[in-house]
């Protein structure tokens, strides 16, 4: 059964609301087809 | 390895995923590649919610050693923060649940750091050198753990 993850593409942004939330970042540096 | 379910769930469920491409994001590729040192693809980094590195898988891997990888991250993290028995149990479940994969060994030598680091009982590392005698003997982690006896 396969899945999908919701990638963000807007790092910066995302930094900022992980500070905000208190949670981590999984930040995937990729050159795999999208 | 991210179509697995398993590893859509780990990863929705601790992290805000994020993603930077080679060719359709160039320029942040480059910039953030800069950054954080990333000049290979894969290079997958765990940034805490500071935005510092705290574990990175750098290739491709099997789903496996994928979600293995992983929840190495997540421990690693516990232990950065100073959560050592939150750390000490996330090792201890990487090593119980991936036992066969390569991180493992790396998760058998931190589990029993965490253990030290958090009751301050140095036996501790002389339990976790012992249990290396009986796995994962021709690593590097059991060197590392060889000079603590046991």
């Amino acid at each position: 059964m396969a899945s999908e993850i919701s990638w963000r593409h807007d790092v910066d942004a995302v930094l900022d609301e992980a500070r905000r939330a208190n949670k981590p970042v999984l930040l995937d540096f990729s050159a795999a087809p999208m | 390895m991210y179509p697995d379910r398993r590893v859509a769930k780990l990863i929705d469920e601790n992290f805000i995923p994020a993603r930077v491409h080679a060719r359709d994001d160039a320029k942040e590729f480059v910039r953030l590649g800069e950054r954080y040192n990333a000049q290979w693809t894969p290079t997958i980094l765990f940034l805490d919610p500071a935005g510092t590195e705290r574990h990175r898988i750098e290739g491709f891997l099997p789903t496996d050693d994928f979600l293995a990888q992983v929840e190495l991250g997540l421990a690693q993290m516990s232990f950065k923060r100073g959560d050592f028995a939150d750390a000490e149990r996330k090792f201890r479940a990487v090593v119980d649940t991936h036992g066969e994969s390569d991180a493992a060994a790396e998760a058998m030598y931190w589990a029993g750091v965490s253990r030290y680091k958090g009751t301050g009982d140095a036996s501790a590392l002389g339990e976790t050198a012992r249990a290396f005698r009986d796995r994962y003997q021709d690593t590097p982690w059991a060197k590392r753990a060889s000079v603590w006896g046991g």
